[in-house]
């Protein structure tokens, strides 16, 4: 393979670079022409309302999905190249659902170090050290043994997103983390991601937690209809959105009480 | 937690176990009207002394008319006397070599070898089987038709016709090894065929009542296709599927009478050469007994199993 072709990307080493992609779910066109740059260590959350094509997105850049047309690159390497791995590519690419989706038949401890050992072979005792560590940074010692069902919807995320981090991903894609959490428990996660944030963790984070958002992110992506429709600082897409639907949107948003 | 039950369903799609069953009526505000304490259906309801007395009464008035239709039908002493004799009872459970019958007693422990054998075989050609079927690869696609049509044929045909077919038909093909086996071999391979047919499609069902969003979890961790199945989804899976498998083996039990037709000496074979050369049925009276014996504690052991889960999906779904 020639350099300039599949094996480079556009410019610099990104984080994420994304050209042209589309993805499509039979008739159904959900993503349809995405181009996007995460640079290292940015936060970049993505907003709109829900179909707009915010989690397909994130599912693909994990190689959930298998996308219709496009590219990805992730941390320099095309991942939408023939033969890539993707087992390989998800050990450094986290993800996190809406429905925290915690192993049921296993303790917090298990859910944790089950993927440090099973895929990246990593010795139980060191995997359990380690799950203890990561665990106890986030609050959650004391639930190491518990069942996931033992657990409040919040700690159940927390969880979740403990277990991402224990594969020592360099990205986190997060996907509407706090949508299925009563109120009253979304302030610890948003906490635990503006820690993580804090610490340097690349992130592309889909929310409707405009405050959130306007915190936390150094950039802030529109979707709608499965196009990135405008994108740039909290500040100044919150403040002064220029495009006509991105208004249409946040005024909604302003309306419903929720900015 | 809201005590309309209609509007657990659909609020956001999700096919949860414990909702649904919620749904379907067995939540803890309909239990009362069955009867129940909230522990689930059981054969002594709660409701104190009165209710107590009424169940003795009622059982005993039971009792009375089985015991009556019993002994005062015309025949009663024949009967008896046919099915229940105790001495003949006592005869066909020990057995005499030199008369020429069988210890029904002694030929139990070949239904039993040969459940247990075949339970074991059972397990494993049955998730390949459900496994093939559950594949999603074109490459697959042959054997998935195969296990298919495996599936159906198995559980078509009756499984005495397969006793015959098998056991009669393969020593005729007089093939090395596989036509020189005992009919005990030929009988475990039988119920190994028909039955994986059968508990395939459990494993099946179990395999699709994991929600398809822990094999993304599993996937996204960069847990490999098989790691998945084998940490996340079959554990779930197994656990879903205990009750009804251990009903499959309660009939797999006593199905392992029909490979008396193959000459082997089991225990309704045993049962039934002391009957034609004694003249006296007591002999299957025995055998009922013995197969009694076997099956009834798999049968009490699975409804505990069934309440148990029951209970702790109640527990799940009240939190």
């Amino acid at each position: 393979m020639s350099a300039g072709e599949a094996g480079l990307q556009p410019a610099g080493i990104e984080a994420i670079a994304v050209q042209g992609l589309h993805k499509s779910f039979g008739a159904n066109e959900v993503l349809r022409g995405i181009d996007l740059s995460v640079a290292p260590h940015e936060v970049i959350c993505l907003i709109g309302a829900s179909g707009s094509g915010k989690s397909t997105l994130l599912r693909c850049l994990n190689l959930l999905e298998p996308i219709s047309a496009g590219r990805i690159w992730l941390l320099g390497q095309d991942v939408t190249a023939a033969g890539i791995d993707a087992n390989l590519v998800r050990r450094r690419v986290g993800i996190v659902f809406q429905s925290f989706n915690l192993f049921p038949h296993m303790t917090v401890l298990r859910n944790v170090t089950l993927a440090p050992v099973k895929a990246l072979g990593m010795s139980r005792a060191e995997a359990t050290a380690a799950a203890r560590d990561l665990l106890g940074r986030f609050g959650l010692a004391d639930k190491q043994y518990e069942y996931p069902d033992r657990l409040s919807g919040g700690q159940q995320q927390r969880v979740a997103i403990v277990r991402a981090l224990a594969m020592q991903p360099q990205i986190m894609l997060l996907d509407e983390v706090t949508s299925a959490l009563d109120p009253e428990l979304v302030a610890e996660v948003l906490d635990l991601l503006r820690e993580l944030a804090a610490g340097g963790m690349t992130m592309v984070i889909a929310t409707h937690e405009m405050g959130f958002a306007r915190d936390v992110a150094n950039r802030v992506c529109f979707l709608e209809e499965g196009r990135i429709i405008e994108q740039g600082p909290p500040a100044e897409l919150f403040t002064s959105p220029r495009d006509e639907r991105t208004q249409r949107f946040l005024r909604r948003i302003v309306d419903a009480g929720r900015m | 937690m809201s005590t309309d039950s209609g509007s657990w369903q659909g609020t956001d799609g999700s096919a949860d176990p414990a909702r649904m069953a919620l749904a379907a009526g067995l939540g803890p505000q309909m239990a009362g009207s069955f009867g129940t304490t909230g522990r689930g259906p059981r054969l002594l309801s709660g409701g104190g002394r009165k209710a107590t007395i009424v169940s003795t009464i009622s059982t005993l008035v039971v009792l009375a008319i089985l015991a009556a239709i019993f002994w005062l039908a015309p025949g009663s002493a024949a009967f008896r006397h046919a099915f229940f004799s105790p001495a003949n009872m006592w005869q066909a459970f020990i057995g005499d070599p030199r008369k020429g019958y069988y210890s029904v007693g002694g030929a139990i422990w070949l239904n039993i070898r040969m459940f247990l054998s075949a339970e074991v075989l059972i397990l494993v050609l049955s998730l390949v089987i459900a496994l093939i079927r559950q594949s999603t690869s074109p490459v697959m696609f042959p054997f998935r038709v195969l296990a298919m049509i495996y599936v159906d044929f198995f559980r078509g045909v009756p499984l005495l016709l397969v006793v015959y077919a098998v056991g009669l038909g393969v020593p005729a093909l007089r093939l090395p090894v596989l036509s020189t086996q005992s009919s005990t071999v030929y009988g475990i391979a039988v119920l190994t065929l028909s039955y994986s047919a059968y508990v395939s499609e459990v494993y099946r069902a179990g395999l699709n009542s994991v929600h398809q969003s822990q094999v993304a979890a599993a996937r996204s961790l960069g847990l490999s296709h098989f790691a998945a199945l084998r940490y996340v989804i079959l554990p779930q899976a197994i656990r879903n599927i205990i009750p009804p498998l251990l009903n499959d083996f309660i009939s797999l039990q006593k199905d392992t009478a029909l490979v008396g037709v193959l000459g082997a000496i089991e225990a309704l074979q045993a049962a039934g050469i002391y009957a034609s050369s004694v003249f006296n049925y007591s002999s299957f009276t025995v055998a009922a007994i013995l197969f009694l014996i076997l099956t009834i504690p798999l049968a009490r052991f699975t409804d505990r199993l069934i309440e148990r889960d029951r209970r702790r999906r109640l527990a799940g779904a009240m939190r």
